[in-house]
């Protein structure tokens, strides 16, 4: 029973924490239908600010407890500017072409800011594990947990439920939603769809960052870290539907119970059963749990 | 057989370089003959794309070729690269064929995400398996040819004939499946999917033969890369060697069949000088490259050799 307790721990924690990394992901697609590729150097990117801001934070005493807000809050506006800047000056113009297409031009860019990391950066790791051990632990049973854990689903709720109400509640958020449904139709009642979509898709490279910023304590900062994280992140907007927050939240927590059983009980398929369960709900449901149906266009 | 000029000159060109081979330098043999394997894959890419589709996972076919080549040399020890390249092509064709059965179903995004899927499944399989080397590989060696072992030197020249060989089947063969009924379907599917079906044509099954045209075609591409380079390993099937092919097909254009083998050696080259001058800076290249090529040149190098004949006839 007890066994069971800890996998649900570790099962919800990953959950979490693959929810942070792919909101961004499925909230791009589902207003503009790009699934950005760069998320994964704007979520390497989030880790080298948060990084670099701790390093200096904690060598100059500022008071330890503010270092999560700065941290998070540093990764959030910095992948907001690089977000705004690709989308002003690149992507802006490449609406008309089409999706994969567009997805291309995100990877070549996925190609250039990896890149562009290591020159800013080198390639040594760096790490940042005070805020992590500034918290403390818990402990379940006999089990000893860190605090970090709670911290992460905690920033996985805020992230999904804000998002939620700002969608359904707020009057941006319900001009977003018009805007998703119809873009002309929208862009002809007067909603100014260019600011839109900038501001959706900054926003979203900034969620990849601050995922990267809430990540950060709990590894080592290497070249190339977000290559993984990006494979990962799709399995799961994938398998939740493309654009749905409901779906992305229910397939981070399937994803992560089963890779948390598989990780206790057969350590050899930790990264194959995360595919497996993709491939598996797309054969049954071809564009994702949660996806509405689509007319066949003649 | 009705061929195309410019895939006469094509051949034309790998029977005077295969001629050549004894007096080429070593490195530039190697680039060559790994952009033929290269190719090979991205042959399969371009009809899809021909189709409307781009796969990101088609390394999981190059990678289980090269699997099948290293296995058969480790564990059976089979060493004779022609039995190793059809065994790696059949078995890669056996593999597209089942997953064809499932992936003919999917179009526009989620044929690419799905191949995705499959092509992780692999590395996530190869990562973990201890015996065949986990991340490290392993390397494969000792192969022989017809029971004669050449010495490396001539193991080189017989790779490199043999892909050049396989290069040239390859592009009599695909551009056979073009010039087909079959073949002049696809941009049909391409443009309007229901039209072509109510012409009596079926896209599912057109896809399935294609998916596994383009498997068997990555499978000798992956054969070869493993003998060439003499190591494998589970990097054969990530998602960035799906991307890098992804690249050399939109570099090369799907305007013929000779554009993905020419995109390719174009990657060799590119890669190759990058690589040398500025090691952590290459990926960048590469994507300035695919972005400039995207925004300037949408339908490929290939384009400009079309247009260039173009504005010479007038």
């Amino acid at each position: 029973m007890s066994n069971l307790l800890i996998v649900l721990i570790d099962g919800i924690n990953y959950a979490a924490w693959l929810f942070i990394s792919a909101v961004g992901l499925t909230l791009i697609y589902g207003v503009m239908r790009v699934l950005n590729v760069a998320h994964a150097s704007f979520y390497a990117f989030g880790c080298y600010v948060a990084v670099t801001l701790a390093g200096f934070w904690f060598s100059h005493n500022y008071p330890p407890h503010l270092s999560f807000f700065a941290l998070f809050g540093a990764s959030f506006v910095a992948g907001f500017i690089v977000g705004w800047i690709l989308e002003r000056f690149l992507l802006r113009y490449q609406y008309a072409k089409d999706e994969v297409v567009i997805l291309l031009i995100t990877y070549a860019v996925f190609l250039i800011l990896d890149d562009v990391l290591k020159l800013i950066w080198g390639v040594d790791p760096y790490y940042a594990s005070d805020p992590y051990e500034l918290l403390g632990n818990f402990s379940v049973g006999e089990m000893i947990y860190p605090n970090y854990y709670l911290l992460m689903v905690g920033a996985a709720l805020i992230l999904g439920l804000g998002l939620t109400y700002m969608l359904k509640m707020t009057r941006s958020g319900k001009l977003l939603v018009s805007v998703i449904h119809d873009r002309e139709i929208s862009s002809a009642m007067g909603i100014n769809v260019g600011r839109f979509f900038s501001l959706t898709f900054s926003f979203g490279c900034a969620l990849a960052a601050i995922a990267g910023g809430i990540t950060t304590p709990t590894i080592s900062v290497v070249p190339g870290l977000g290559v993984d994280v990006i494979v990962l992140s799709f399995a799961v907007v994938v398998t939740g539907g493309l654009g749905s927050l409901p779906g992305t939240a229910l397939a981070a927590i399937i994803m992560g119970v089963v890779r948390s059983f598989c990780v206790h009980y057969v350590p050899q398929l930790e990264l194959f059963v995360i595919f497996s369960v993709m491939a598996l709900v797309l054969v049954f449901r071809p564009r994702g749990l949660f996806s509405l149906a689509e007319a066949r266009k003649i | 057989m009705k061929l195309d000029k410019s895939l006469v000159v094509m051949l034309g060109l790998l029977v005077a370089i295969f001629a050549a081979s004894p007096w080429i330098p070593q490195w530039i043999l190697f680039i060559i003959t790994l952009a033929g394997a290269n190719g090979l894959v991205v042959l399969g890419l371009m009809l899809f794309m021909r189709l409307g589709l781009v796969s990101f996972g088609q390394a999981l076919f190059f990678c289980a070729g090269a699997y099948t080549t290293g296995m058969l040399s480790l564990l059976l020890k089979v060493s004779d690269i022609i039995l190793l390249m059809v065994a790696s092509g059949i078995i890669a064709g056996l593999l597209a064929y089942l997953l064809g059965f499932l992936l003919a179903k999917y179009r526009a995004i989620f044929f690419g995400l799905l191949s995705l899927a499959f092509s992780m499944i692999l590395y996530g399989v190869l990562v973990k398996s201890e015996t065949l080397g986990s991340t490290d590989g392993f390397t494969v060696n000792g192969l022989t040819i017809l029971g004669l072992v050449p010495d490396p030197t001539q193991m080189k020249i017989v790779l490199f004939g043999i892909t050049i060989i396989v290069v040239m089947a390859s592009l009599l063969f695909v551009n056979m499946v073009l010039k087909s009924p079959r073949g002049l379907l696809l941009t049909a599917i391409r443009d309007n999917e229901i039209r072509a079906e109510y012409m009596g044509a079926s896209a599912k099954s057109t896809i399935h033969l294609i998916y596994v045209i383009a498997g068997v075609l990555s499978g000798f591409g992956g054969a070869i890369a493993a003998m060439v380079s003499g190591h494998i390993d589970p990097n054969m099937t990530f998602w960035t060697t799906s991307g890098e092919f992804v690249f050399i097909a939109i570099l090369g254009g799907i305007g013929s069949v000779s554009a993905p083998f020419i995109g390719a050696l174009i990657f060799g080259v590119i890669q190759t000088i990058a690589y040398g001058y500025s090691p952590n800076t290459w990926q960048m290249t590469i994507g300035i490259c695919l972005i400039a090529v995207i925004l300037v040149l949408p339908d490929g190098l290939w384009s400009l050799m079309a247009k260039m004949r173009k504005n010479s006839r007038v």
